[in-house]
Order: structure tokens, then sequence, then C-alpha cells
């Protein structure tokens, strides 16, 4: 090839370039506005997140317009970390994340194989890499989510099985990145310290997801919507017993966010169900009483009573 | 000598997207994929050794891929092949079997004759892989 081609050639590339692309256009097609609204709807606050989440749809999709381009760049890993309290929404917004990269192509099929430590480290020699191979086949095309992946780690015994997971993995993760999305959840101290003993993992992973604790109004958010989705609501006076309730439950030990919301919810329903049968002798009900919690479903709980939190029953109705 | 048997027999070699494919083919309809190999192909040999076990919730064919490549780099030699399991009630049986792998070099087979009463002849055939 003489120089002038060459030159010509390399004047010619940005006219043929000029082509126009519908960011906005691919952005619609692509449905994943649909998923997003859903995340904003449904759940709580976790502004950081969905902020990173959004990020992360923008960067997959302006890829896919560079791809269109033929401006080749690596496949950009996705591999993340969740840490957060317990009950902050890490594996709610997990599946969702899953429905996100499969509206976006990045995973083929777009389905969340959740796991936790059982699930990959086996009992004996030889049993761990069967099986966490299995698992990893399985989440193939879609998230693997792995809960509490601190545990995998464990330094006080050396000849534990989950070294061996750890290092299938991470082969998997820098291996088979087309084909798998891993996330690992859990509480953020001790992922921290996961991550300091497992080096290669940090630099494996591109995203690292804070999940703050709700307030307390966010809290009453989250229990309304529970609710909701149960054909269940609050009267005027159990709302604000309700949001009593929240405020003194965040401050004992042992309180877990959404789940604690969602257990106290239960406990509630339990006791307007045992408040709307001892009544029913006497009294006839509409549907309206029967999807209203009032405030005597709240007040009853030990965290008003003794300031403590309830234990899994209801000991005193 | 190219040894042919199962579901494209009369096909040339299927590549790695095209296992890809039949293999999502057999995922979708719920099949339970395994792979298997041996050094016998002999037509009546129907026992071939299990690679792993039978695969079956697997989502994606990425994951067979990976058996299938890791099963080629362990038995470069030896003849691999996929196959499908339906489970379905009044199936139970393998819907699809293919050949994934075979040796660089094929032998074929010795055929052995064997006189019998009269001008009767008995014909054997030997996996020329098994004899040596």
């Amino acid at each position: 090839m003489s120089k002038s081609h060459l030159e010509s050639v390399a004047a010619d590339e940005p006219s043929s370039s000029e082509e126009l692309i519908d960011l906005h256009g691919e952005y619609e097609a692509s449905n994943v506005q649909e998923v997003l609204d859903k995340l904003d709807h449904e759940l709580v606050g976790l502004q950081p997140v969905k902020t990173r989440i959004r990020e992360i749809a923008a960067l997959l999709l302006v890829d896919r317009a560079r791809r269109s381009f033929e401006l080749t760049s690596q496949t950009p890993t996705l591999h993340m970390s969740f840490t957060g309290n317990p009950g902050t929404g890490k594996t709610s917004v997990a599946l969702r994340i899953a429905e996100i990269l499969h509206c976006l192509d990045y995973v083929r099929e777009g389905h969340l194989v959740s796991v936790t430590r059982d699930d990959l480290v086996g009992q004996y020699i030889g049993h761990t890499a069967p099986k966490t191979k299995e698992i990893i086949k399985k989440a193939m095309g879609g998230v693997l989510f792995i809960d509490e992946a601190y545990y995998l780690y464990r330094p006080e015994n050396e000849r534990d099985y989950g070294q061996e997971a750890i290092e299938i993995l991470l082969q998997i993760m820098e291996n088979n990145r087309d084909d798998l999305v891993v996330i690992l959840a859990g509480y953020k101290e001790r992922m921290d310290t996961f991550f300091q003993s497992n080096p290669g993992f940090r630099s494996r992973i591109a995203h690292h997801i804070d999940f703050p604790d709700y307030c307390a109004s966010e809290l009453l958010d989250i229990g309304k919507l529970l609710l909701g989705q149960q054909n269940y609501q609050l009267s005027k006076a159990g709302e604000s017993a309700f949001n009593e309730y929240i405020e003194l439950r965040m401050k004992l030990p042992q309180f877990a966010n959404g789940r604690s919301i969602r257990n106290a919810l239960d406990r509630a329903r339990l006791r307007q169900a045992n408040r709307l049968f001892k009544t029913s002798r006497s009294k006839k009900f509409v549907k309206q009483d029967l999807m209203t919690l009032e405030a005597d479903d709240f007040y009853a709980s030990r965290v008003f009573a003794e300031g403590k939190p309830d234990q899994g029953q209801v000991a005193s109705i | 000598m190219r040894i042919t048997q199962g579901t494209f027999s009369f096909l040339p070699e299927l590549t790695d997207e095209q296992i890809r494919k039949q293999v999502k083919y057999c995922l979708d309809n719920d099949y339970a994929v395994s792979i298997e190999h041996t050094d016998d192909p002999h037509p009546r040999n129907t026992y071939w050794e299990m690679w792993g076990l039978p695969m079956f919730d697997l989502k994606d064919p990425a994951g067979v891929l990976m058996e299938i490549n890791e099963c080629r780099k362990a038995h470069p030699e030896n003849y691999i092949r996929v196959g499908a399991f339906d489970s379905e009630r009044g199936t139970e049986s393998m819907r699809i079997s293919f050949i994934v792998n075979r040796p660089a070099q094929e032998p074929g087979f010795y055929l052995e004759r064997t006189e019998g009463d009269g001008r009767a002849i008995r014909y054997t055939t030997h996996s020329y892989t098994k004899m040596k």
C-alpha cells in the first residue's frame, strides 16, 4: 500500500463516522428505563446505589453504541461488591442488576443464582472444586450472588477448603468475564478484612457499592410499601405509632433495617388478627377493618413495654 | 477412517459456535446435557465414560462449553460426545447425541473372519485403538 493511499484512507475515516447515533433511542429500545424506574419506585432511599447503577447502565449503553462504530474496547468488568448492614436491600438490588444487565445484553439470560459458603465449599478434600464449578456453571449467563462472602475465607484454619473455592472464583472472574457477573455481598467491616487478605478479589472487582442505613422516614416508607403489597394499610393513629416504634427500634441492638420492619409488620398483623378475633362476638367487620392496622397493634410490642426487641414469637399479645 | 455417529453424523464437524447453539436448544427444552468420552469408537460400545455429572439446571451453554473444553484438554486423543437426556414422561431417553472431538488419527476397525462349519464365515470388528 502506497503512502498516499494510506493518507487518503485516514482522511476518509472521519467523514464515514459522521453518522449520527441516537443514544436516547437506544436507551428507550433497551427497556432499561422500565427497570430503572421500577428500581426507583420499589426501593426506597439508597441514593448512592441507584446513582451507581445508572452510571453502569450508561456505561454499557455507550459501550454498545461504540461497538456499533467498531470502536473496540475491552468489555468492562462488572463484578461488584455490595457492602452494608443487614436488611439494607443488597439482595433485592442484585436481582435488579441481573435484570438491567440482561436488558443491556451484557449477560445472556439474566437470572440470579444466590449462594452462600455452604453451596461453594465442600466437606472433604476434592469436594470443593466440583461443587464450586457446578454453581458457576449454573450461574453462567447470569449473575452469581455470593451472600456473606467473607465466610469463604477462614484465616484461623489454614486447611480450610474455602481458599480453594476462592481460587476457582478468581480464575473464572478473570477468564469468563463475558459469561457471568459475580457479586459479593456482606457487612462492611468484615468484607474489608476479607478483601485485605484476598487482594486478588479487590482488584478484580470494579464496583464497590456501599449500602447506607435507612433513616426513620425511609423505613416508614418501606413499611407502607410492604403493607401496600399485602393489601394492608395503617390508620392515622397506627401510622404515628409505627413511626414511634421505628424510632425506638432503631436504637436497640440487632436492628436489621428493612428486615426488622418486615418482621415488625408481620407481628403487627398477628396482633391485628387477634384483636379482631377477640371482638368478633360482639361486632361485625367491614373490609376496611380487615385491612387496617391500628395503633394498639404496635403499642403491644415489647419495644414499648420493656425497651427490648421482640423475640421471634409474640409472647404477650 | 472418519467415524460418524449420532444426530449430526452426516454433517462436517460442528464448530464451537454451532455446538453452543445446539446445547442452547437442549437447555431450552430442559434436557440434561452430559459429556462422555471414550477411546473405543466401536458402534456397539454404548458405554462411554462420563465426564463429570450430567448438567441438569444450567441456563446458558457457556458452562457446557467450558466442560467440553476441559474434557478436550484432558483427553485430546479421545472421542468426546455431548448427549441430551429428555426426562419427559414417555420419552425418558437420549434425544440428541453428537461427537464434538475426535483423535487426529482415526485408525478404524480390524475385520476378523472366523471360519465356521462348511463355508460359513463369522465376522467381528475390533477397534484398532483397543488392539494395541
